[in-house]
């Protein structure tokens, strides 16, 4: 894989722009430059007023910065869109399916299809969870599919993200602030609308209440005001029209979760939360924390209150299950996997880490439980001495690392300060899961911003795109 | 709506009023200050600012931090001190974060000019405290202010919380008036109706430019300056959005909306107080001394806003909220 140059998302091998992309040139040649640079100022300026800023772990308090936006969009055809489409619903439903399973009978299991140990013994697996039923048997309601595109056009999904997924707030500001400066180009072609997204997360979330109740009181919940994703807690309570929670506006009652409002108490049927499992209830998890409700847990298992994402969930998107997903929807759905797993060694295996150990410098190797960028080697750039760090923690705890070839990311058109760029992207859409699964045709596209980065996370300096799946 | 939330909201359009306000009390005491000496002898341009800052309950504070009365050092402290909780850059910047905390209960636009004042504050601030700065600062500050209310007004639902923000600007601005009439009165100055000299007609004025309520008072009166006329004005008015009868009122109007029973008791204070806005006359506050008029009112308004917070915003506790009694009121949200 890694011996093919990068796939460019606008240009062929022979360097001819891709039909889909030709509107987009085009409109490139039309347009001067002065004027695109007034408009990606403007862009900054009016992401800083609307106040679309995250903060930064490490940062001081207070630091808040723009994810930089690039206006050159992500184009992908209809055709492509379709296979994605389909692959993304075929593997979150096996996912559910999956955490069902092992919160109940286990076939899994049984079945050796995957080690019983890396699922019970995964720092992720919540055995409280064991036996309790939820609505839909869904457990992953909003799910973050990360894809990648590697040397000739093929897509893998590079991790999926089953906890509290962030960043759909950025695929929709991304949408409105493209229309605002170029709306001329939404006329060359005809661009799949995301805009939807919200009103189909809260049908989502009314599919799952308790006692099959039929308007249920759907509310976000958040750690708070500080957390580096609040605007995007705040969007999205406000653009469903349901309170934005904190967890000291909540309390529990003989099972049963309540807000605390100006008329009393008032019922909460489903919580969007956006809380780490470890903090969400000092009566059964993290007994420190004062961000989450205690007895939220026993009101789950009582069926009196539905979480989205369900607690648990970690179990199934941690890197040491990723590479068993694709063996996962052969067995629940008797299905070919749609989407490509990225070939992965697991280093608790003699003859992978054998094989690993001898090839770091060509490999990307990653923490099992890391998430965001942190805690990983990517071999072909990282210095002698990285690399012998890694090789000795590996040696050392060989279970907690998984290894991987280096995909050659493809690359999109960038605007950069030399001009525009080729620079290397990824791709996140958000699957929902309730009564029924689905995807907005589109997604958050992260761009590597240096010249050559790979790492297109946003605490590590990577920018975004508007994503246009178009249609066909 | 949260507890939190109501809070939140009625503090946020409380800064918001009250960076409006101290605006327009440094408006007044500058022209008042900058009056002729000969217009008011004996006194030095710093007794204007020792009323100012009392007006605002900042002498204390002022003189503890900074030391003696400096025109320059009083315009900083009120207007751009980090110290001061009140300041206007302390109001701007408070009513941008309770406005982040609570975006989701806001519109967009309403947060985007929170956010842009205190974006823009740095620019717009420089050089405010020199004597030629300062008028071209409150503009702005008034600007901006009534930015954010018109946004309001033009795009926020009629819900709970817009009535939680109407509750904290009339609360504000009817402590703020006042806090105005305070600084003429605090001398132990009563209004006479017939005062004739140029120090008396001048400061008056003052007082209605810093109100913008120069044109209503014209209409009203069609005369001169009068001081009982400018107090009737300001206490009795029922077009003036200032005065305190129609801030009053508009407390009672809203807290009717608000409450759930209809004889609760903060509906009943509200009401009380309004009577007496409504039904009261200048001859009876001229009876009974305007400065005992004011404190009396001062202290009823305050009695008020703690039931407020009371009655709304105090989080039910689990144990409290959900006694035998609150157990009714738990049943009836249960669908």
């Amino acid at each position: 894989m890694s011996s093919h140059p990068p796939y460019d998302e606008m240009y062929d091998a022979e360097g001819h722009i891709r039909a889909h992309y030709a509107p987009f040139a085009a409109w490139m040649d039309d347009t001067q430059d002065a004027r695109i640079a007034q408009k990606r100022r403007q862009a900054e300026i009016s992401f800083h007023r609307v106040g679309i800023t995250f903060a930064v772990y490490g940062e001081e308090s207070g630091g808040e910065r723009l994810i930089p936006f690039d206006i050159a969009p992500r184009i992908i055809p209809a055709g492509e869109w379709k296979v994605l489409e389909a692959g993304l619903i075929q593997r979150v439903r096996a996912l559910n399916m999956f955490l069902h399973d092992i919160y109940h009978g286990r076939r899994i299991l049984e079945f050796g299809v995957i080690p019983e140990s890396l699922v019970l013994r995964n720092s992720q697996y919540r055995p409280q969870m064991q036996g309790i039923d939820l609505p839909n048997e869904v457990y992953a309601h909003i799910a973050g599919i990360d894809i990648v595109r590697a040397g000739q056009g093929e897509y893998y999904v590079l991790e999926d993200n089953l906890r509290v997924p962030s960043g759909v707030s950025y695929m929709l500001e991304n949408r409105k602030m493209m229309m605002r400066l170029f709306p001329e180009l939404f006329a060359t072609q005809s661009v799949a609308p995301v805009e939807h997204y919200p009103a189909l997360l809260l049908e989502t979330l009314q599919s799952v209440g308790p006692e099959g109740l039929d308007e249920p009181v759907v509310a976000v919940l958040t750690p708070g005001s500080f957390n580096s994703a609040y605007f995007e807690h705040a969007f999205l309570a406000q653009q469903m029209g349901v309170e934005l929670v904190e967890g000291q506006d909540l309390f529990v009652r003989d099972d049963t979760v309540y807000m605390r409002t100006t008329r009393g108490p008032r019922r909460v049927h489903v919580i969007y939360r956006r809380i780490d499992d470890d903090f969400l209830d000092p009566q059964v998890f993290r007994p420190d924390s004062v961000l989450g409700v205690p007895g939220l847990f026993s009101a789950v298992a009582a069926g009196r209150v539905t979480l989205a994402n369900s607690f648990g969930t970690g179990v199934a998107d941690d890197k040491s299950i990723y590479p068993y997903v694709p063996e996962m929807i052969r067995f629940y759905l008797s299905e070919d996997p749609i989407l490509l797993n990225v070939p992965t060694y697991r280093l608790r295996h003699d003859d992978d880490r054998k094989y690993v150990l001898d090839h770091l410098e060509e490999l990307v190797v990653k923490e099992a439980q890391g998430a965001g960028g942190y805690g990983m080697l990517i071999g072909p750039t990282a210095s002698k001495a990285e690399i012998e760090t890694f090789r000795q923690q590996i040696l050392a705890e060989p279970e907690r690392y998984i290894a991987q070839p280096t995909l050659s990311l493809s690359t999109c058109p960038t605007f950069v300060d030399s001009g525009v760029a080729p620079r290397h992207v990824d791709l996140r859409p958000y699957v929902l899961s309730g009564s029924e699964t689905m995807v907005v045709p589109g997604g958050l596209t992260r761009v590597a911003l240096r010249e050559g980065s790979l790492v297109v996370n946003s605490s590590q300096g990577g920018g975004t795109k508007d994503t246009w799946v178009l249609e066909g | 709506m949260l507890c939190r939330t109501a809070s939140d909201l009625y503090w946020l359009s409380r800064y918001v009023e009250r960076a409006e306000n101290t605006a327009r009390l440094i408006d007044l005491t500058q022209r008042i200050s900058l009056l002729p000496e000969r217009l008011d002898p004996g006194k030095s341009s710093t007794t204007a600012w020792r009323r100012g800052l009392d007006a605002l309950g900042q002498l204390e504070p002022y003189e503890q931090t900074c030391g003696e009365i400096q025109v320059e050092r009083v315009l900083r402290w009120l207007m751009l001190d980090a110290d001061n909780p009140s300041s206007i850059r302390n109001c701007l910047f408070q009513g941008r974060e309770l406005g982040r905390a609570q975006r989701g209960a806001i519109t967009a636009e309403m947060y985007q000019e929170l956010n842009t004042s205190w974006l823009d504050l740095e620019e717009a601030s420089e050089g405010a405290a020199s004597s030629d700065g300062v008028s071209p600062f409150l503009e702005w500050v008034k600007t901006r202010s009534a930015a954010f209310r018109g946004v309001t007004i033009g795009t926020m639902g009629r819900d709970e919380g817009y009535h939680f923000m109407v509750l904290g600007t009339s609360v504000e601005r009817a402590d703020n008036t006042v806090r105005l009439l305070d600084i003429k009165y605090a001398q132990g100055e009563e209004p006479e109706s017939g005062s004739r000299d140029f120090i008396q007609y001048y400061q008056w004025s003052a007082m209605l430019q810093a109100m913008s309520a120069f044109e209503t008072y014209r209409k009203t009166y069609r005369d001169a300056v009068h001081p009982l006329h400018v107090s009737e004005m300001m206490i009795f008015q029922q077009d003036m959005p200032h005065s305190l009868a129609v801030c009053t009122q508009t407390l009672h109007r809203i807290l009717e909306l608000l409450a759930e029973e209809p004889r609760s008791e903060v509906v009943r204070q509200a009401g009380a107080l309004a009577a007496r806005l409504r039904y009261g006359c200048m001859a009876e506050v001229q009876e009974q001394g305007i400065k005992v008029f004011l404190d009396d009112f001062m202290q009823r308004l305050e009695a008020l806003t703690w039931t407020i917070v009371e009655t709304f915003m105090t989080s039910t506790d689990i144990g409290a909220g959900l006694g035998s009694e609150a157990g009714r009121n738990v049943g009836a949200m249960v669908s």
